[in-house]
C-alpha cells in the first residue's frame, strides 16, 4: 500500500536572497497514522501544509499524496484529501447546511444530503444547519469547519491548529471526534498545533521543525524520554531554544 | 466536472435566493441608466421625426447592449472578489475544483447576473419609451453573446491583476470597462474617432457589435462581417486573458500569494 504522504527533499525559498522557509524536508507518513508538525512561529509549518495542499509550489523536491504526484496530478489527490484551519473562513452569509452542500458538490460527494445529516448528528450540528455560519460562536464555527473537512470522507486530513480558540470542553470533544474518525476510516491525519497536550494525545509521531528543517522526530513518549523531560511542551522549549543536529526522519 | 462547477455556482445563487436587496442591486444600475438615457433620447427626439427616432433607438440599443458587457464583466469579477472578501479562496483552491472549472463557474454566474440585470431594463425601454430591442431580430442574440464574452475576457484580466497585486487592484472591477467605453463605439460610429484611434476601436469586439447594431437599426441589414469579427476577437481576447489568468494563478502559487490573498 502506498504511503499517505511521501515527501522528498522539499524546499521552499520565497526569495533567492533569503533563507528557505522549508529546507530539505523529507518524511514518509503511513496511512492511518496521525502525525504532528510542531515548531515555533516561522518554523515552516504553514508553508509545509500549503505545499502539501498544492496551494504553494515547492522550489524543489517532491510530494506524493496518496500516491499522486502533487506537481502533476494534484487534483486527483485533492479529491481524497481535506483541510481545516480556523484562519480560513467559510462564507459567513451561507447557512451551515448550504456551506456543507457547496463543499459536498466541490468534492463530488455521493448522497450528499444524507452525508450532511450524518455529519450534523456526529458533530452536534443538527440545530445549527439552518443558521448562517457568520452568526455562530468560535466553537460552533470550528465544528462546522471540521464537518466541512470530513464531508468527502478524506483519506488524508490536514489540520492547522484544529482546536485554536476553543474552550477546553469543546477542544476535548473535537479531539474525540478526530480519534473516532481516524479509527473508523483509517484516515491519515497531519496536524500542526501549538497545543502540546493535544499532540501528545492524538499523534503517534511528531516532526519538530525549526527554521524550515526537521531538527528531531519520533513518538511523543520517545522524545520526552530522549530529552529527559516530563512532557512534550518541555521538549518543544528545549528544541526551540537550543541548536540541534538535524535528524533524518 | 459539472458537479464542481455547480458547487461554486450554488454558493453564490444560494445568497441571491434569500436576499432581495442583492437582487435589486443587480437590476438597479441598468434600470437607472435606461431611465436617464431614455429621457435624454426622448428630449433629443423632439418632434419624433423619423431620423430622430432612429437615432434615439441607436442610443437606447447602445445603452442596453453595453450594459450586457458591463454586467458580465462585473458579475465575473465580483463573484471572484466575494470569495476573496469572505476569505474562502483558500478552501476553494485546495478543493478538487480545477482552475478552468473555476473560470467556467464564474462565467456562468456572470451570465446569470447579466440576464437578471439587463432583462428588466429591456422591458422598461419598451414600456416607457416604446423601444423594442427585439426589433434587432435574431442578431440580438449574437450581439448580446459577443458582449457577454467580451465582459468575461476583461474580467479575466481584472482577476489576474487582483491575483498579482491583491486588493489594491479591486477598484478595477468597477471601473475598467468604463475606461474602454470611448473606444467601443457604443454611442457613435468608429468613423467619428480620429484615424489613429480607429484600429484600437476595431481591436475591440464591442466596436464591431455596435457597428453591426447601427447597421441593423438604421439600415435594416445584418452585417455578417462585423458579427464574425466580434466573435473572432472574442475568441482571441478570451484565449489571451485565459492564458494570463492561468499564468498569474501559477505565479501566485509560486509566490505564496494564495496563502494570504484577501487579508
Amino acid at each position: 500500500m502506498t504511503a499517505a504522504l511521501q515527501v522528498e527533499a522539499l524546499v521552499k525559498r520565497y526569495r533567492p536572497d533569503r533563507q528557505p522557509a522549508v529546507d530539505g524536508l523529507t518524511f514518509t507518513m503511513p496511512r492511518g497514522a496521525t502525525w504532528g508538525l510542531l515548531g515555533g512561529n516561522g518554523a515552516g509549518k504553514t508553508t509545509t501544509i500549503a505545499m502539501l495542499l498544492g496551494l504553494l509550489k515547492p522550489s524543489s523536491g517532491r510530494i506524493l499524496a496518496l500516491g499522486h504526484d502533487m506537481a502533476r496530478d494534484r487534483f486527483a489527490a485533492l479529491a481524497r484529501m481535506n483541510f481545516s484551519s480556523p484562519y480560513i473562513a467559510l462564507p459567513h452569509r451561507l447557512t451551515v447546511a448550504e456551506n456543507l452542500r457547496v463543499y459536498g458538490h466541490l468534492y463530488g460527494v455521493e448522497r450528499l444530503e444524507a452525508r450532511i445529516i450524518e455529519l450534523a448528528e456526529e458533530l452536534n450540528l443538527s440545530d445549527l444547519l439552518a443558521r448562517p455560519a457568520g452568526e455562530l460562536s468560535a466553537g460552533q464555527k470550528t465544528r462546522v469547519a471540521l464537518a466541512k473537512s470530513l464531508i468527502n470522507k478524506p483519506d488524508l486530513l490536514l489540520l492547522d491548529e484544529p482546536t485554536a480558540s476553543l474552550d477546553p470542553d469543546t477542544a476535548d470533544q473535537m479531539r474525540g471526534w478526530l480519534e473516532r474518525y481516524r479509527a473508523i476510516s483509517g484516515c491519515a491525519i497531519l496536524l500542526a498545533s501549538h497545543n502540546m497536550a493535544e499532540v501528545e494525545r492524538l499523534c503517534g509521531h511528531v516532526l519538530m521543525l525549526r527554521r524550515g528543517v526537521v531538527v528531531d522526530h519520533g513518538a511523543p513518549a520517545e522524545l520526552i524520554a530522549r530529552y529527559g523531560r516530563d512532557n512534550l511542551e518541555e521538549v518543544f522549549l528545549d528544541i526551540a531554544r537550543a541548536p540541534h543536529e538535524v535528524a533524518a526522519p | 466536472m459539472m458537479r464542481r462547477i455547480w458547487g461554486l455556482m450554488y454558493r453564490h445563487l444560494a445568497l441571491y435566493r434569500r436576499s432581495m436587496p442583492r437582487l435589486i442591486e443587480l437590476m438597479y444600475w441598468p434600470i437607472l441608466q435606461m431611465v436617464v438615457w431614455g429621457f435624454i433620447t426622448a428630449y433629443l427626439a423632439g418632434e419624433q421625426n423619423n431620423v430622430a427616432s432612429a437615432a434615439a433607438g441607436v442610443l437606447l440599443g447602445g445603452v442596453l447592449l453595453w450594459e450586457a458587457a458591463l454586467r458580465s464583466q462585473m458579475g465575473f469579477s465580483l463573484s471572484f472578489l466575494e470569495e476573496m472578501w469572505s476569505r474562502n479562496l483558500g478552501h476553494i483552491f485546495v478543493s478538487p475544483l480545477r482552475p478552468r472549472e473555476l473560470v467556467l463557474a464564474l462565467m456562468a454566474l456572470a451570465l446569470a447576473r447579466t440576464l437578471v440585470a439587463v432583462l428588466p431594463a429591456m422591458v422598461l425601454a419598451w414600456a416607457l419609451y416604446g423601444f423594442n430591442i427585439l426589433n434587432l431580430g435574431p442578431a440580438l442574440v449574437g450581439f448580446f453573446a459577443a458582449l457577454v464574452i467580451m465582459g468575461w475576457a476583461v474580467a479575466l484580466g481584472v482577476t489576474s491583476l487582483i491575483l498579482r497585486f491583491g486588493q489594491g487592484a479591486e477598484a478595477l472591477a468597477w471601473s475598467v470597462l468604463f475606461g474602454i467605453t470611448p473606444f467601443a463605439a457604443v454611442f457613435y460610429p468608429v468613423s467619428v474617432l480620429p484615424a489613429w484611434l480607429q484600429p484600437v476601436a476595431y481591436a475591440l469586439p464591442a466596436a464591431h457589435v455596435f457597428e453591426g447594431m447601427r447597421a441593423a437599426l438604421l439600415e435594416g441589414r445584418f452585417d455578417a462581417g462585423h458579427m464574425a469579427a466580434a466573435f473572432a476577437l472574442d475568441a482571441l481576447w478570451l484565449a489571451f486573458m485565459g492564458w494570463v489568468f492561468l499564468s498569474q494563478l501559477e505565479a501566485s502559487r509560486d509566490r505564496g500569494a494564495l496563502l494570504n490573498i484577501g487579508e
